[in-house]
């Protein structure tokens, strides 16, 4: 589904990622753990389409596409779908017509009509059920005066209204209560399917509790530097990062 | 060149006075404001750009050009009003062709008795003792150019009287057109009384019907605000580039008084709209939102001036703009707080997107302040399409020009929702929505 081969990126003449490598299989779930700073969100950003990074090298083939010439609405209809770290507010921007313009312009770009409105709003409830979503709150601007928690609970709740192949879940964890962190969770887990692949980006294993991975990878300084199963969460967790560092260094 | 052509715009509209003055309508009374009107624009002049009021707007190049005072007489024009009715809007319909109220193709639906609305030169000869109550006390003719210019030259507009206790209930739409096949100035005059207790909803709106010469309206508009009255007053400009307007509205409001305007522009070659209001009661609000788009060469010019006079007054401004091309904006906004007018409340607001790098705009706020009890805050920003918010709208799958659209859709939906008569409101959401397409 996603094959990121020798990818090198950066920002403003700053290269961050450096020589990324990953292989994600339909239905796959990979958690992308590691400290500040070593490129995770460059990572998420450049995947979504985000201009103001520049990829150097390296390929990045989505369903056998390359999406790295794609606009970010185009990866987005072509199934990508980045559940932001910090999602902004939109003042006026209303979060359910915004949803069906999106699902409308998706629709559009894989040749399907219009979504009829009745199906649109039995979608909406449905989905806000998943992420105990108030009604009220997707009929608001979108993030609008959210709180934190409710603002990431409106990503996972658009991520299951566009239905993605595969999603990137950047940080989604950070500045969530355990309450909050399970209801996010509860929604991902019912999401996922034989074809469908989540990326999940993460600082702790708290959240990989939750949504069990089936790969874990470790990255440092703009790369992959060590992959296991999800006993590498746990043993991050124990052990801290240093030891990574330290074998980077060595190797 | 012969000494004809040197002589100045001022001195041109000086002496066209005294050739028109006599078929112009009113008693004495009001030949005698003509006369100091024509005195003091004389004396005043048309303003330059070193004219701190004017130093955005170049009057002086708009009267520059080949223009001739507009025939003042009623003017017979081709034009079916139906064209510039509001869908759904059920209102009372006056249409003014080039300032003269035409008695054709305007349509009171079952009018009050009470209410008095018809042309201005009617009104001069069957109230006179309203309009020696109220013509020209709002709007001074000693403190602009065009005031004066306009209170001399008056022949026709609007005049609406809304007794003591009325509540008007339908609104009342202003179709304004301009329908000049050489270049003219023009000066409509409205004066609209409002009684004690008093509510009525006005809406002006401004088209040009088949305009292909430059022209130039200089209108009037003066409302009296009696105490505890209620006064909804929209004006949506939606000329062709050949509209050339410097529009002045000038309010009072006595105690207990509300007061709410908008100030839309969606098109016209050169528009400037001032709006003065005198809060000369305790107690009154006062509730000033604009909102304009600009493209091509456009100017769009909003000067408001609120005079704080008494105390626990309340005034609140929301001007919003979008400059596309090589448009110019200007938002000049002036509060006075007087020595009396303890306890006042005034905000201003000034936001503008700019959608290209050759589009510009002018903000400044002007607070003179001389009382110490008194809350005012103002503020102003300006800039571009927020990208995070353009890139999380793209990343979800819409295109850049539909993410644009409901960015800029979302600018302007708060002033859009201060608008309370919705017909008027779905009216202007689909034409701003063609005009961002």
């Amino acid at each position: 589904m996603l094959s990121i081969k020798n990818l090198r990126a950066g920002i403003e003449g700053k290269e961050i990622i450096k020589g990324f490598n990953l292989e994600v299989k339909a239905g796959e779930v990979h958690a992308i753990m590691g400290p500040n700073g070593s490129g995770k969100s460059t990572l998420s950003n450049v995947l979504a389409g985000r201009e103001d990074y520049v990829v150097t090298s390296g390929e990045v083939l989505f369903k056998e596409k390359n999406i790295l010439e794609m606009s970010p609405e185009d990866r987005a209809r072509e199934g990508l779908f980045l559940a932001f770290q910090y999602p902004i507010e939109i003042p006026g921007v209303s979060n359910i017509n915004f949803l069906k313009t999106a699902i409308n312009e998706i629709r559009a770009y894989k040749g399907l009509p219009p979504m009829e409105a009745k199906d649109f709003l039995k979608m909406v409830k449905e989905k806000q059920a998943l992420v105990e979503l108030q009604g009220s709150l997707a009929n608001r601007s979108v993030n609008e005066g959210f709180s934190g928690g409710e603002k990431k609970r409106n990503e996972i709740f658009q991520m299951a209204m566009l239905e993605p192949t595969l999603a990137i879940l950047d940080e989604t964890d950070s500045g969530l209560d355990i309450d909050a962190l399970r209801i996010v969770a509860n929604g991902v887990n019912k999401l996922r399917s034989p074809q469908r692949s989540f990326i999940v980006i993460t600082h702790y294993q708290r959240l990989l509790d939750y949504i069990v991975p089936d790969y874990v990878h470790v990255m440092y300084e703009g790369k992959i530097v060590k992959s296991g199963g999800k006993e590498l969460a746990l043993e991050l967790e124990e052990k801290g990062y240093d030891w990574i560092k330290k074998e980077a260094v060595e190797a | 060149m012969t000494a004809v052509e040197k002589i100045s715009a001022t001195e041109k509209l000086a002496s066209d006075f005294e050739v028109v003055k006599k078929n112009l309508p009113g008693n004495s009374f009001v030949q005698n404001i003509r006369q100091k009107a024509i005195e003091s624009f004389s004396a005043i002049g048309i303003p330059a750009r070193k004219n701190e009021e004017y130093k955005y707007s170049n009057v002086q190049k708009l009267f520059g050009e080949g223009w001739k005072v507009g025939k003042l007489e009623n003017w017979k024009v081709d034009v079916q009003p139906g064209k510039y009715f509001i869908s759904n809007l059920d209102a009372h319909i006056i249409v003014l062709v080039n300032g003269f109220f035409s008695e054709e193709l305007s349509s009171l639906k079952d009018p009050d008795k009470t209410i008095v609305v018809s042309s201005l030169q009617k009104a001069f000869e069957k109230y006179p003792e309203l309009i020696e109550k109220h013509l020209s006390t709002c709007a001074d003719i000693n403190s602009d150019a065009f005031i004066a210019l306009n209170t001399a030259y008056t022949a026709d507009g609007v005049f609406i009287n809304v007794p003591d206790n009325t509540v008007v209930e339908k609104p009342i739409h202003i179709i304004n057109l301009i329908a000049a096949k050489e270049s003219r100035l023009f000066f409509p005059r409205n004066l609209f009384i409002v009684g004690k207790n008093a509510q009525v909803q006005l809406v002006e709106t401004f088209d040009t019907h088949d305009l292909r010469v430059k022209a130039i309206g200089a209108s009037v508009t003066e409302i009296a605000i009696d105490e505890n009255a209620k006064v909804q007053y929209y004006r949506l400009q939606n000329e062709n580039e050949n509209g050339q307007q410097i529009n002045t509205v000038c309010t009072s409001q006595q105690r207990n008084s509300h007061f709410d305007t908008n100030t839309v522009t969606l098109s016209g070659g050169w528009v400037r709209n001032n709006l003065n209001i005198a809060l000369n009661g305790e107690n009154c609000e006062t509730h000033l939102n604009g909102l304009f788009l600009a493209s091509e060469n456009n100017y769009v010019d909003n000067h408001t001036l609120i005079d704080h006079r008494k105390p626990h007054c309340e005034s609140n401004q929301t001007y919003k703009g979008i400059l596309d091309g090589k448009s110019t904006g200007v938002f000049n906004g002036k509060i006075f707080v007087q020595r009396d007018a303890q306890k006042t409340n005034a905000y201003q607001s000034s936001k503008n997107i700019l959608l290209s790098d050759d589009a510009t705009i002018n903000t400044k706020p002007q607070l003179e302040i001389y009382a110490d009890d008194v809350k005012c805050s103002h503020g102003s920003s300006t800039g571009r399409i927020d990208e995070d918010a353009l890139f999380y709208l793209r990343a979800r799958g819409l295109s850049i020009e539909s993410a644009k659209k409901l960015l800029l859709h979302a600018f302007v939906n708060d002033v859009l929702q201060t608008i309370r008569i919705d017909a008027l409101r779905e009216h202007l959401e689909t034409l701003i929505h063609k005009k961002l397409d």
